[in-house]
């Protein structure tokens, strides 16, 4: 069953056309990669399914994005149940500069939830699924600055589980990160697999073919090749797909 | 010609530390000296029978209450009047307009307002506060001025602190399904709380201080202002009266001395609650 149908999708950012006819599916509680060269489309595909790009004026869209039966583009479509749906962890970790606990507990709180027991429960499940649990779980109230920058990309992720999402955006989640940090969300990041669709950008091809099972090659706005990541990266099907991975350009 | 050749890079840098670490020292220098003179003129006669009981024969002997009681009212309404005011235009500018026209309109109006001097601002005070809306001489009539000449200081030092707020926290907090308005109450304005309290107590302090603006507004009262439509005499305007009308140098430098001890405790405390407030926040 698939969670995320895309149909024709066209993305222009005033002028520029950035995506070219998008079809792709997505299928539930798996992990997707998506590789391509830089300022091919990859991120600005991932701010289209959770709508992040509404925010810029110039943002322009033709064709749909189907998510469990309905277009997320719909006027009816809520935006802030859809975010709530649809985390999105970002390259380089933001938490707020608040508190360990503060950071957790803000999405449910936006959300209009407020009562202390249901929110302490639901920050430490938050940090357990995001493998913190151990590391925080006697400084909750120390700000998450102080975290290390691998800890904070935990807590950003612990962030969006305690939405309870069904989608995890993930945009080069380990990019500003250490090996050490990367192995941690990476282990992570099969942990999440059962129960959350994660689509999440790399430009690290031994990334992709480490946590995903699913790869689409993009280039110049257009997905070149979309396959199971074993069959992509042993036999691609087009010359483009195998010279980016084989590192002859990007 | 070769610059090196005439001062050699080491001698210059030398030169330059030496430079730097004298305007360091002087800055403190002269601060210390006017702080001190002020303090050491005024504070003999500051006790508490000073601060607590009236002025007797217009300020030669008693105390400056009335005076202090003046100086917190007008700046209480200036405050209460110019940090909201300040805060939203900073917000509006910085959150919802685009920098269009009508930003760069505000932004040039506050340039405007924090350059005119302080009479021009105690002139206008006089004709639209005292006269046009018959608040007469009062010290709602004098906050209102000193509110005004607040106002900018307030708006700017909000709108470059608010600027500085990265977007990536805008964009977690979007990213997990707040509003607009959410994203700025809840997370903008928490992080922006430090330089706008800054900014405020920089407007505040510079309310406490003028003389010139309520001049012609406040009155000159030498009775404690209980409602707002009374007239009161603020600290400096007391201060300038006791001294260009020679009636008591002594008793303008104790003014003088409390007036200054006041300016201290506000800028001190608040540094010191911000640094904590920062320190939560930041851990660092
Ligand atoms: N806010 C924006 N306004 C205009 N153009 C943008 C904006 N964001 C991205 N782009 C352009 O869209 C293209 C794709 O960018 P992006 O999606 O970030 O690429 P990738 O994530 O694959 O590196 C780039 O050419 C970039 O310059
Ligand atoms: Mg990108």
């Amino acid at each position: 069953m698939n969670r995320i149908e895309v149909k024709d999708l066209n993305v222009y950012f005033g002028d520029a056309h950035i995506l070219k006819n998008i079809n792709t599916e997505i299928p539930k509680n798996t992990v997707t990669a998506l590789i391509g060269p830089s300022g091919c489309g990859k991120s600005t595909f991932l701010r289209t399914i959770n709508r992040m790009n509404d925010l810029i004026p110039s943002f322009r869209k033709e064709g749909d994005i189907i998510l469990d039966e309905e277009d997320i583009y719909s006027p009816k479509y809520d935006v802030a149940s859809l975010r709530k749906k649809v985390g999105m962890v970002f390259q380089k970790p933001n938490p707020f500069p608040k508190s360990i606990f503060e950071n957790v507990a803000y999405g449910l709180k936006v959300h209009g939830i407020d009562d202390k027991d249901f929110l302490h429960q639901q920050v430490e499940e938050s940090l357990k699924a995001a493998a913190l649990w151990g590391e925080v779980e006697d400084k909750l109230d120390n700000s998450a600055m102080s975290l290390s920058g691998g800890q904070q990309q935990r807590l950003c992720i612990a962030r969006t589980i305690a939405n309870n999402p069904e989608v995890i955006l993930m945009d080069e989640p380990c990019s500003a990160l250490d090996p050490i940090s990367t192995t941690k969300i990476e282990d992570l990041i099969h942990k999440l697999k059962n129960d959350y669709t994660i689509i999440i950008v790399t430009h690290n091809m031994q990334q992709a073919t480490r946590v995903s099972k699913y790869t689409s090659f993009f280039l110049n706005g257009e997905i070149i090749e979309s396959n199971l990541t074993d069959k992509l990266f042993i036999e691609p099907k087009v010359k483009k797909t195998e010279e980016y991975i084989t590192g002859r350009f990007g | 010609m070769n610059i090196n050749k005439i001062i050699p890079p080491k001698i210059a840098q030398k030169i330059m530390n030496g430079l730097f670490i004298a305007s360091g020292l002087l800055t403190i220098l002269i601060l210390i000296l006017v702080l001190g003179y002020v303090l050491v003129k005024g504070l003999p006669v500051v006790n508490l029978e000073f601060l607590l009981a009236d002025p007797i024969d217009s300020g030669r002997a008693g105390g400056i209450f009335p005076m202090i009681i003046s100086s917190i009212y007008v700046t209480a309404i200036a405050g209460i009047i110019a940090t909201p005011l300040g805060i939203g235009a900073a917000i509006y500018i910085v959150e919802y307009a685009n920098a269009n026209r009508a930003v760069r309109l505000i932004r040039f109006g506050a340039e405007i307002l924090a350059s005119i001097p302080s009479i021009v601002y105690g002139l206008f005070g006089l004709a639209f506060f005292v006269v046009f809306l018959q608040f007469n001489w009062s010290v709602l009539s004098g906050g209102l001025i000193l509110a005004i000449m607040a106002l900018p200081t307030i708006f700017q030092v909000s709108e470059v602190t608010l600027s500085s707020i990265p977007s990536s926290y805008r964009e977690g907090s979007y990213g997990l399904g707040a509003s607009k308005w959410q994203t700025i109450y809840r997370v903008v304005v928490p992080a922006a709380i430090p330089g706008i309290v800054t900014g405020i107590i920089l407007g505040m302090t510079r309310a406490i201080s003028e003389a010139a603006a309520v001049m012609f507004s406040v009155g000159s009262a030498l009775q404690t202002p209980i409602s707002i439509f009374d007239p009161g005499r603020p600290l400096p305007l007391h201060l300038y009266t006791l001294a260009t009308e020679g009636i008591s140098l002594d008793n303008a430098y104790g003014t003088a001395a409390v007036l200054v001890i006041i300016v201290l405790v506000i800028t001190i405390g608040t540094n010191l609650i911000v640094d904590r407030y920062q320190r939560k926040m930041t851990g660092g």
